[in-house]
Order: C-alpha cells, then structure tokens, then sequence
C-alpha cells in the first residue's frame, strides 16, 4: 500500500450557466480589475491509500461518478499525487 | 398511508403533513433513518435542507438508504412526488431527469409564480385542464432546471414536463423564467406517471386563508 492524495475537480460543463461565477467577475470588475472570463470549480483533495496509482485513480474517479459530480451539468478531472 | 420523508434539514414536513390533512389524504412524518413503512402507499420527499446542501441541494439525501427504497416503491408504482428539496433529491437520486442547480440570479427567490399546466394526464395534474394558469409560491436558491436540448425535447415528445413559468396569461416568456430554467421547466416526471418533482409548493397553496389553494390539485395524486 502506498498513500496518496486524490486531487478531484468538479467544474461545470460549458455552457452551463454559473451565476456564481458571474457575480464574482462583476464583483472583481467592480474593484476594477480588468479579466474577460472567470470559471469556478469545487477542489476536493482526497487522502487514500492504494496498491498503485491506477487503484487510486481508480477509486477517486468511483467517488466523483457517484457522489462528487453530477453528470448532468458537471465534468471532472482526477489527479493522484504521491503523499 | 403516505409517507413523508423527513431528514435532517426538512423544513416542510409539518407543512405538507398539515396539508394533506385538509384534503383527508391519511399520512405520517416518516424519519429517513427508520425506514419505509409496511403500509406505505406514496410518498413525498418535502422541501427543506436536507444535509445542509452541502455539496449540492439534494445530493447527500439522494445517497441516503431511504432513498433505495423509495427506488425500488417507484418501480413497484408507488406515488412518488418531490417538491423544492425533495425535487432537487429526486433529480440526484434519478428518479426524474434533468438537475436544479442555481437560480439565474444567483439569489435566494421566496416569490409567488405562475405555472402553466403542460399535461393534464398525469395524476399529480389530472385536476387541471392543459394550459390551465395556476398560482404557487417558490422558495428556492438552486431551482434553475437544466438539461441538455436533446432531454428537454425527449421530456417535451414523452409529455413529461408538467410545469413551466409562465405569466399571469400563460404566456411561456423569458420574464416569467424566474429562475432561469432550461424551457421554463418547473416540474418534470419520471419513467413512470406515478413520479413527479417540481420545485414550487404546492402545500403551500391548500388553505384558502393563506395562500390559495391551486396547490391542492397536485397534492390530490395521492388521493
């Protein structure tokens, strides 16, 4: 067993609207910084131990299709990193 | 006996256990951690916030084992109707299609709203003619429904959107959208007639004291 760190982003697909995000780009306009496009994304870093990097990965991508994200409006990205 | 599921978080269980005394329809607050009941014959996911919304509205309740047996009811063809928090926890759960995530405006919305009935041949809708304008209040932050295009035309050929935002004349429009939804969408079934979610209250809309009572037609599904 090896530990690792599961990195997993859950961002919206494009084209789904993040009212959020917009709120945050008027807000950062309104300290006038000058940006042409702002995305949010929710960052979960997963502590985990597992036979290998793909057994991690494994099990990270497991838990974004089942709880994490929801396909419907969400992509996701895994990363593994040694801990 | 309809069950009316109460997590931790529900804030329309009393609500909706008040209302369907009015309309006679025998019912009991069921908390989520015990378990169906033998003699259930329905049940209602209220509205609330369940888990907090953590993560998002609906999606820790929707992993909850209650919510197996709610599945395995539905496709028994038990009644099952999601309102507010309950719809969010329906479309998590996939019991009905689509997700509700936040509203356009990024704001908490606490109105009352127009809904035009879009199919009348549904029992959460039997009581209404098609194109009837009903009134219903709304109480939500994450009620935009969304979908892709193909979904919403597949739920519009399969005559399984229920309720769309419109104006006070029926009128399907961007202004009347208060939230944002893909198609207007504010209520959609699932596979079966028998499950139905949507985001507005109709337990709110029972008692003619307050409220209105456009509300009872839907509740009436159970009946």
């Amino acid at each position: 067993m090896a530990a690792y760190t599961a990195i997993v982003t859950v961002r919206l697909k494009r084209g789904v609207l993040d009212p959020e995000a917009e709120t945050t780009k008027r807000a950062l306009e309104r300290l006038e910084f000058e940006l042409q496009e702002l995305r949010s994304a929710d960052r979960f870093e997963i502590d985990l131990d597992a036979d290998s990097e793909e057994a991690a990965a494994r099990r990270a991508t497991e838990m974004a299709e089942r709880l994490l994200a929801n396909p419907t409006i969400h992509d996701y990205a895994v990363e593994i990193r040694e801990r | 006996m309809i069950a009316i599921v109460r997590f931790g978080g529900s804030n329309c269980d009393r609500d909706t256990k008040r209302a369907l005394d009015e309309l006679g329809i025998e019912n009991e607050i069921v908390w989520h951690a015990e378990g169906l009941p033998q003699d259930t014959t329905g049940i209602i996911l209220p509205g609330g916030f369940s888990y907090g919304d953590y993560l998002r509205a609906g999606a820790m309740a929707a992993r909850s084992p209650i919510v197996e047996d709610v599945r395995n009811a539905a496709d028994e063809g038990v009644p099952v109707l999601g309102v507010c928090n309950g719809a969010q926890i329906g479309c998590e759960a996939g019991l009905t299609p689509g997700a509700f995530t936040t509203n356009a405006s990024a704001r908490f919305q606490c109105e009352h709203v127009h809904l035009r009935v879009e199919n009348a041949e549904t029992p959460w809708t039997a009581a209404y003619e098609e194109g009837e304008v009903i009134s219903l209040p709304i109480a939500h932050g994450e009620g935009r429904f969304e979908i892709d295009s193909e979904g919403l035309d597949r739920l519009d050929a399969e005559g399984r959107v229920l309720f769309r935002y419109c104006d006070e004349d029926g009128r399907v429009t961007e202004a009347a959208n208060h939230n944002g939804s893909a198609g207007n969408v504010a209520g959609v079934g699932g596979e079966r007639p028998s499950v139905a979610v949507l985001m507005p209250h109709p337990e709110r809309a029972v008692l003619a004291d307050i409220g209105g009572i456009d509300g009872r037609g839907i509740l009436a599904g159970f009946a």
